[in-house]
């Protein structure tokens, strides 16, 4: 990260605490009028001059959402959501139509550099493309010629409508439907923007893509659509990292993220998820409510997922993969953290369709403080899966006696020549071995990240390098104040 | 010995205990452990803690190292000039005691290499002298871990997980050599070691012995001290020591056994 250790510091003193990115943007937001109804819904797609298909959609997902309840049998406690208590569209308002960053309100720009992503291209990270989203819009998206030359598309999702409306249209909710539950279909009416990635044929994205999301705007929901798809024969590494100011009450994020693999093709989809996570005592924070889904649609695609869960005050979140094509592959690599009162009911579904089609789940969960964290996934071989193979390993970390960890598989074989393995181990940081390291000379802090990092390690080394550091250092802030 | 090594500041040096504890009474979970230990080990010297099961010697191991649940009642003790009690217990190490535990415990996910080395560069830190790189600890690590006679792989694996209990010991021995401590306490070492196991661990706390150390053996058996000739012996009974000698009482011990302390306190005293 850019930012040197004084200015973290600064920051950290600034915000009173131990979750840095807790600070607010000044600037002149657009609003659209607090609550939900058609008359938003069409407000927000006007304001991105859609075709009218899209907004048919969203009044198609709408209507179905008003049929819809909360889902409310994930392992995590909250109060009722008023949801005409939001507001469902904010943007900075734009001084004009953006031709280049130096358009970009440098207020915004500072705010991301403040973040450790500096937009400005000759500052960038080598190799890695970013699209930064604020609040309800994209405001900037780095590296597009060069990608444009290879043919890649990488830009907002508002644009890709107006640029690519036919790849839009015969993608967007073919992974997750409209109609796929509460949130994403939320989400599908009133989406503001998001990332929209298309890797053509036989071509190996060069550089990592990646999306920086941060929420600013009070009693604001942030409702981003991902969609990538990769051609026969693509390849792409792409990182989301999302932060969040610090603010009483909570703030709702409902994204929904599409994947799409063709024959051969191959996702590498990872996310380092640091949505402010509430206050010692469990004050505000964000409820991360997020579909994720991949569809390995042709024979030996591959799709996988990494996170690094260490924010919100509440997490539902299940990034899964359809194994339709044969021999196809997903992966699913997980650390969530929860410490002080955030709750985590995370997880993954693997469906295998194809034949000889393999999944492997790893995850690591990680309780501290009065933290839940619930492992909840499902592995699913249909009868057409004839060599299917799965294999999962839960591991639950325990720091001090208030917390808890649970694991919640649903495993379902309808065809006898598969594989399904699954292990769970729980494990706890003991007193023993803090004194150990702590009469070796380390101090307790030292200890449980050594400790912790030893347990994440396997999960650690599917990101990316540059994101692997930084995740291990989110991960030492997230558990800091976790002992004594 | 050349009259050179008779000045004032040696002399000094040696005058001045490292470690000096004072009418030491320690309660854990509400009984009286430790009912008035009094102990000075000067640098240079290795002494012997003796003493049949729950006399108290681990309890003193612990409450030196700062181990929590120990409530020191009264008494004191003061480790190269400072309040040792006062000390968190990384501090206490940082300032150079080291312990060496009866039951080293596993720690899995965390590689033997990268727990040492942040081990040793934190204290080398706080001593004042630079960090050293990967290359370097390695280096260092081979010379001891040739000079202990102990398999490489060892701390290529995860701190002591799935270690025989030889190894663990070595392992303890082996850490203590590399983070040159000021004061060393071992806690039963020698138990449950085969002999050449023992001898391996002799010749690590040997190879320790310097005129600006002192080593606490904490132990059941006198066999260890054939291999490890103490300055002092100390018998340990009923929270207190009931006798100290030097070389010769650890034999005594081995032919009347501890019933010749366990009678009751006022013939102990007396």
């Amino acid at each position: 990260m850019a930012v040197g250790s004084d200015t973290a510091k600064t920051i950290e003193s600034a915000t009173g605490g131990d979750y840095k990115y807790g600070f607010v943007t000044e600037i002149d937001m657009d609003f659209a009028p607090r609550g939900l109804n058609e008359d938003i819904v069409r407000f927000i797609s006007a304001k991105k001059s859609e075709p009218d298909w899209l907004l048919e959609w969203r009044l198609k997902s709408y209507r179905r959402w008003l049929t819809m309840t909360e889902p409310r049998w994930a392992r995590v406690r909250y109060a009722t959501i008023d949801y005409q208590d939001a507001y469902y569209y904010a943007a900075p308002k734009p001084k004009e139509l953006l031709n280049s960053l130096d358009e970009v309100d440098p207020e915004l720009l500072r705010t991301y550099e403040k973040l450790g992503i500096p937009l400005d291209e000759q500052k960038q990270l080598a190799g890695v493309a970013v699209d930064a989203v604020f609040d309800s819009v994209s405001v900037a998206t780095t590296y597009k010629e060069k990608l444009a030359e290879e043919g890649i598309v990488f830009c907002s999702f508002s644009e890709a409508v107006q640029t690519h409306p036919e790849l839009v249209r015969r993608y967007l909710g073919s992974v997750v439907p409209y109609s796929d539950n509460f949130y994403a279909t939320l989400n599908s009416a009133v989406f503001s923007d998001g990332s929209f990635v298309y890797i053509p044929r036989g071509v190996r994205c060069p550089m990592e893509l990646s999306t920086y999301f941060r929420i600013n705007a009070e009693n604001t929901g942030q409702f981003e659509r991902t969609l990538i798809i990769a051609d026969a024969g693509s390849y792409v590494s792409y990182l989301e990292g999302c932060t969040a100011p610090m603010r009483d009450e909570n703030q709702l994020h409902a994204a929904v993220v599409e994947l799409v693999a063709l024959d051969d093709a191959q996702i590498k989809y990872s996310t380092v998820q640091n949505w402010y996570p509430g206050d010692k005592d469990g004050k505000g924070g964000i409820f991360n409510f997020v579909t994720k889904r991949g569809a390995c649609r042709g024979v030996n695609s591959k799709i996988s997922w990494t996170q690094i869960e260490t924010g919100s005050a509440i997490t539902w979140k299940y990034p899964s993969c359809i194994l339709q094509g044969d021999n196809s592959v997903g992966e699913f690599y997980s650390v969530a953290v929860t410490n002080n009162h955030q709750q985590a009911d995370t997880g993954t579904k693997m469906i295998h369709i194809g034949k000889n089609t393999r999944s492997t789940i790893i995850t690591k969960g990680i309780s501290a403080g009065k933290g839940q964290n619930t492992y909840r996934g499902q592995v699913k071989i249909l009868p057409g899966a004839a060599g299917a193979r799965n294999y999962t390993q839960c591991d639950a970390l325990l720091i001090g006696d208030e917390c808890g960890g649970h694991t919640i598989p649903y495993i379902e074989v309808r065809n006898p020549t598969a594989h399904v393995e699954h292990e769970a181990t729980t494990s706890k940081i003991s007193d023993d071995q803090l004194f150990y390291c702590m009469q070796r000379g380390l101090s307790a802090e030292d200890a449980i990240s050594m400790i912790v990092n030893g347990f994440c390690k396997q999960v650690l080394m599917e990101l990316p390098m540059e994101f692997a550091v930084e995740a291990q250092k989110l991960l030492d802030i997230s558990l800091e104040g976790s002992v004594g | 010995m050349s009259p050179g090594t008779e000045t004032e500041t040696p002399d000094v040096a040696k005058k001045t205990p490292l470690l000096e504890i004072k009418d030491l009474h320690v309660k854990v979970e509400g009984k009286n452990i430790l009912c008035g230990i009094d102990l000075t080990v000067k640098a240079g010297e290795v002494h012997a803690v003796m003493g049949p099961n729950g006399s108290g010697k681990s309890t003193l191991a612990h409450v030196l190292a700062g181990r929590e649940g120990y409530e020191v009642i009264k008494g004191g003790v003061r480790f190269a000039g400072s309040d040792l009690l006062d000390m968190a217990p990384e501090e206490r190490a940082r300032e150079g005691l080291f312990l060496a535990f009866q039951y080293p415990v596993e720690i899995p996910g965390v590689g033997g290499m990268n727990f040492l080395k942040s081990a040793l560069n934190v204290v080398r830190k706080h001593r004042g002298l630079p960090e050293l790189d990967a290359m370097d600890f390695l280096t260092l690590a081979r010379e001891k871990m040739r000079l202990l006679e102990i398999d490489e792989k060892l701390i290529q694996r995860a701190v002591n997980v799935g270690f025989s209990g030889g190894e663990k010991k070595r392992n303890e021995v082996f850490q203590m050599a590399m983070l040159e401590p000021k004061l060393a306490v071992l806690d039963e070492t020698d138990s449950g070691l085969d002999i050449d196991a023992l001898k391996t661990v002799a010749n690590g706390v040997n190879s320790m012995r310097s005129p600006d150390r002192a080593i606490i053996l904490i132990t059941h058996y006198q066999r260890l001290l054939d291999y490890v000739v103490p300055d002092k012996v100390h018998v340990l009974a009923h929270g207190r020591i009931a006798k100290s000698g030097g070389r010769k009482l650890a034999l005594e011990l081995e032919k009347k056994g501890y019933g010749a302390f366990g009678q009751s306190d006022a013939s102990v005293a007396a």
